[in-house]
């Protein structure tokens, strides 16, 4: 066994099957529900957007940074395809993400599915979507204010994902550990990966904000009529 | 439409940049457990052999089951477990996601081309 070992997402047979059924179950319905939303984000300009970023987020997944001697940590990518392309179309991003890695790369079990998407698709995105959008008035300052956005939000879903997996492992988890000691653990393991997640994250809509601005969600939705018509900009098809 | 001359060169440079990443930087990656995996693996001490990982001591990982589709043939960021395929596969990885994402965010969208955009913007 020479090959390296890039497996990162939950396994099977880590919570019991009536936790993964549940989990499973949620996250069924909730994508399917984000998929219905969905559609009042996507057109012609933001699919092929959607689609290119659900490829960038799995190909930066695949690098695990080190966080600690023996331990590193990847991009989860809530906050980042939430910004982006917003909370719906992020869900599904994060969510086919997950399923490709499951089924092509052997990468996260498939009875486990339901709670990686819970945790990374659903939890990930919606708590990253909120930080940023109750931030928006400083993401829209300025570059700064939107890279500080970018990195709070990303941090922020990050810990909070992790507390995902504990609240699964409290209800239905295996056994080896106690669930004081996981949630220690993870939320102090998370909280370094965060700031990896945070830099990513920052550097990523950072980039997109200095070629094509008007494709960044965040900055697009706000409440039209509240809004001046900013400098005869973007809004002409 | 100069837009949409930006636009595909803007979608076509994130594309290259997911391929740079997957395909290159994957190379990179540290392969230390990432944070899951250390929580899991937390009171184990592992210890490779011929016969894969030996986890000894009380951990959550050994509750994990082998995977279903661990046999596959991109299996563990692998082609067909091949040494350092990682940026093969993860390049695979990419344009399988892209054609998934794509084609499935491009059939839910709506028929406009955006909520104040005129009804088709090029006849």
């Amino acid at each position: 066994m020479t090959t390296t070992d890039v497996a990162m997402h939950m396994s099977d047979g880590i919570v019991n099957a009536p936790t993964s059924l549940i989990f499973g179950v949620i996250s069924i319905l909730f994508v399917g529900l984000a998929a219905v939303r969905a559609r009042a984000d996507l057109d012609d300009r933001t699919a092929p957007m959607a689609g290119l970023v659900t490829a960038f987020v799995f190909a930066v997944q695949m690098i695990n940074f080190p966080i600690l001697p023996g331990a590193s940590g990847h991009l989860l990518g809530g906050a980042l395809v939430a910004i982006l392309v917003g909370p719906w179309v992020g869900t599904l991003c994060i969510t086919i993400v997950l399923v490709v890695q499951a089924l092509l790369f052997a990468d996260g079990g498939l009875t486990a599915l339901g709670t990686n998407v819970f945790n990374m698709a659903i939890i990930g995105v919606f708590v990253g979507w909120a930080v940023a959008r109750a931030m928006r008035g400083i993401a829209r300052r300025g570059r700064g204010g939107l890279l500080t956005t970018a990195f709070v939000a990303a941090f922020v879903n990050t810990v909070v994902a992790s507390l995902g997996f504990v609240l699964e492992y409290a209800i239905g988890g295996a056994a080896g550990a106690t669930t004081g000691t996981v949630f220690v653990l993870m939320v102090g393991f998370h909280a370094l990966i965060g700031i990896g997640e945070g830099v990513i994250t920052a550097a990523t809509v950072g980039a997109v904000a200095a070629v094509r601005p008007d494709l960044i969600h965040l900055l697009r939705t706000a409440p039209r009529a509240a809004r001046p018509v900013p400098h005869g900009e973007g809004t002409p098809a | 439409m100069t837009s949409s001359g930006t636009r595909s060169r803007f979608l076509l440079g994130f594309l290259l940049a997911a391929l740079v990443i997957a395909g290159g930087v994957s190379y990179l990656a540290s392969s230390s457990p990432d944070g899951l995996d250390s929580v899991t693996l937390h009171g184990c001490q592992v210890t490779e052999n011929s016969a894969g990982e030996q986890l000894d001591g009380t951990c959550i990982a050994q509750n994990a089951t082998e995977h279903a589709t661990v046999s596959g043939p991109l299996a563990d960021y692998s082609v067909g477990g091949a040494e350092h395929s990682v940026g093969i596969a993860g390049i695979l990885g990419v344009v399988v996601t892209v054609l998934v994402a794509g084609g499935l965010f491009w059939l839910l969208r709506g028929r406009r081309s955006g909520p104040d955009a005129s009804p088709r913007d090029d006849g």
